[in-house]
């Protein structure tokens, strides 16, 4: 897949080793375009945490480029990593909420270490529209993380992924652990989320393929470190790879819909 | 067996032998590269923008403020306990008035710093390493550097700052607690004569003897605040991660803080002679 022109991340032969020997990542490229979700699956152990880790700069590839919003992550120093890292948002797998600290509190957290402009009463206001639009109930917002349940605790992560306006959002197997109820709700929260920040690249690692195709306008299955195939869920379908389609075959249910509807998310009562 | 086969194993024992000394000898000093590079970092990233002012005060408040009842309670107990027996052996000698003095020297000069160092490393320090742990099996700390935070920064230097602040002020009310005990062994219970305690006191007990103790009680901050916040900081694994990097920064803080001592007394009274500052007679 060429799509070089509008890619908010280009990765080009990277190559990553911890002990000199084995590979983790072996040759792998891979475009993100701008402004799609873009889901990155693949079994257990073929690399996609640690291509998370490339995207996001806390990991370095022994060799390879990688291109973040037009600039080269393996040049960049430590501040101008911290630059280009104000313009992310992420979504922990288990939400990674700072336990002493309530949920308004979490979501100011980012504004208060980077819009050092803004006083607190802005800060509270731009809190209490994220968690709105992440779709928390108003009641959870002075909670901490071990009073709310897994999904509320979803919410405020994307609600604090998003403080920031963030030009791409990195969920880290955001429905890892989650009942298929909340599941969907958190695929639902994903889709409407990015429908209603035109523009937001946005890059789902996952394991779950039904989930993948639902929400996903393009797919990169992963394996051995490399990039098997990086497509729409259509090209996925008429894949002729025996690996391609053997997760397929495991990992997409009963009906597959291509996109999910983007619904308004509800509220968590 | 034969003569060179008996050669042989004893040739491999000696090998076996050797190479885990020098393996322990290699870890030992990568150890040490390794918590000299965290501590300097930890340091040195305090003193840049932005200022974590708030940190500071609210870890100089759990490691100060939450530690002055067992301070108080330790330091009472230890200065009669201490005030006791060297009365029944100074009373041996007919040397009784020199009770006062003889503890407060070793009070202020060693067992105020160390057995601060012990109780802080064991409370503060262990709840440091606990929750550095905890932050970082739960990717609280990957958080913080996606968001841009230098988690050194942010978790680990208002700590360090503060533990080096807080531990003088901290001997400094163990000193003078133990001291209390000592005048309550020796004046209330024993009857002895109050001026001669003071003055006695007052004659050996010099302002830098608790300056020495306050000094290195700074040092011991430093160095058990460094220990259990790497070991937090690095911790792998779940629960158990936690739990061992927490046991791991806290024994080896309190066996630090004994070995460091030895060496601490010695650099400061060569320090003493050097300038000439020295009058322990």
């Amino acid at each position: 897949m060429e799509v070089n022109s509008t890619s908010s991340i280009s990765i080009r032969n990277i190559k990553k080793t911890f002990d000199g020997k084995d590979f983790v990542l072996n040759d792998l490229s891979l475009e993100i375009p701008r402004g799609k979700i873009t889901v990155i699956i693949g079994y257990s152990g073929t690399g996609k945490s640690v291509l998370l880790k490339h995207i996001l700069g806390l990991l370095k590839p022994t060799s390879g480029s990688i291109r973040v919003l037009g600039q080269e992550l393996t040049e960049l120093d430590v501040d101008q990593l911290t630059q280009l890292r104000n313009r992310f948002g992420m979504l922990f797998q288990y939400a990674a909420l700072f336990d002493d600290m309530t949920a308004m509190e979490n979501v100011m957290f980012p504004l208060k270490e980077h819009r050092r402009e803004l006083n607190k009463v802005q800060m509270q206001e731009i809190a209490r529209a994220r968690l709105t639009e992440a779709g928390l109930s108003e009641k959870h917002f002075h909670k901490l993380p071990a009073e709310m349940s897994g999904g509320m605790r979803k919410r405020v992560g994307l609600a604090r992924a998003l403080a920031l306006d963030p030009e791409i959002l990195v969920y880290d197997e955001p429905t890892t652990g989650l009942d298929p109820v909340l599941t969907e709700m958190v695929d639902n929260l994903i889709v409407s989320t990015h429908n209603l920040r035109q523009g937001t690249t946005s890059i789902v690692v996952s394991h779950d393929l039904y989930a993948a195709f639902r929400i996903g306008d393009y797919v990169a299955m992963l394996d051995s470190g490399r990039v098997l195939l990086h497509g729409t869920p259509q090209e996925f379908l008429d894949s002729d790879i025996d690996l391609v389609k053997r997760f397929v075959a495991k990992g997409v249910r009963k009906e597959l819909e291509p996109k999910a509807s983007a619904a308004k998310p509800t509220s968590v009562e | 067996m034969s003569y060179a086969e008996h050669r042989e194993r004893v040739n491999q024992a000696f090998d076996a032998v050797g190479r885990y000394l020098m393996n322990q000898a290699r870890e030992f000093v990568r150890e040490v590269g390794e918590l000299s590079r965290f501590g300097y970092e930890g340091l040195r990233v305090f003193f840049h923008r932005p200022w974590r002012g708030t940190e500071l005060i609210s870890h100089m408040e759990f490691i100060g403020n939450k530690s002055v009842t067992i301070i108080l309670m330790s330091g009472l107990f230890t200065g009669m306990a201490l005030a006791y027996q060297i009365y029944l052996g100074f009373r041996l000698v007919n040397a009784v008035s020199l009770v006062g003095p003889t503890v407060g020297l070793g009070i202020t000069r060693e067992l105020g710093p160390v057995l601060t160092g012990l109780i802080v490393s064991a409370r503060a320090g262990g709840a440091m390493a606990a929750r550095l742990g905890t932050m970082r099996v739960t990717e609280q700390i990957d958080a913080l550097e996606v968001m841009g935070v230098n988690p050194i920064q942010y978790l680990v230097s208002p700590r360090l700052i503060a533990a080096i602040l807080v531990m003088p002020l901290l001997t400094g009310v163990f000193d003078f607690i133990a001291m209390f005990g000592c005048w309550l062994i020796c004046i209330q219970l024993l009857d002895m004569d109050e001026a001669a305690f003071f003055d006695r006191t007052y004659l050996w007990l010099e302002p830098y003897h608790i300056n020495e103790g306050l000094f290195k009680a700074a040092v011991f901050g430093l160095f058990f605040a460094v220990i259990c916040t790497h070991r937090g900081y690095n911790t792998k694994g779940g629960a158990e991660g936690v739990g061992n990097a927490t046991n791991r920064g806290v024994v080896l803080s309190m066996v630090m803080i004994i070995v460091l001592d030895f060496f601490l007394t010695n650099i400061i009274n060569v320090f003493y002679q050097m300038t000439g500052d020295y009058r322990w007679k």
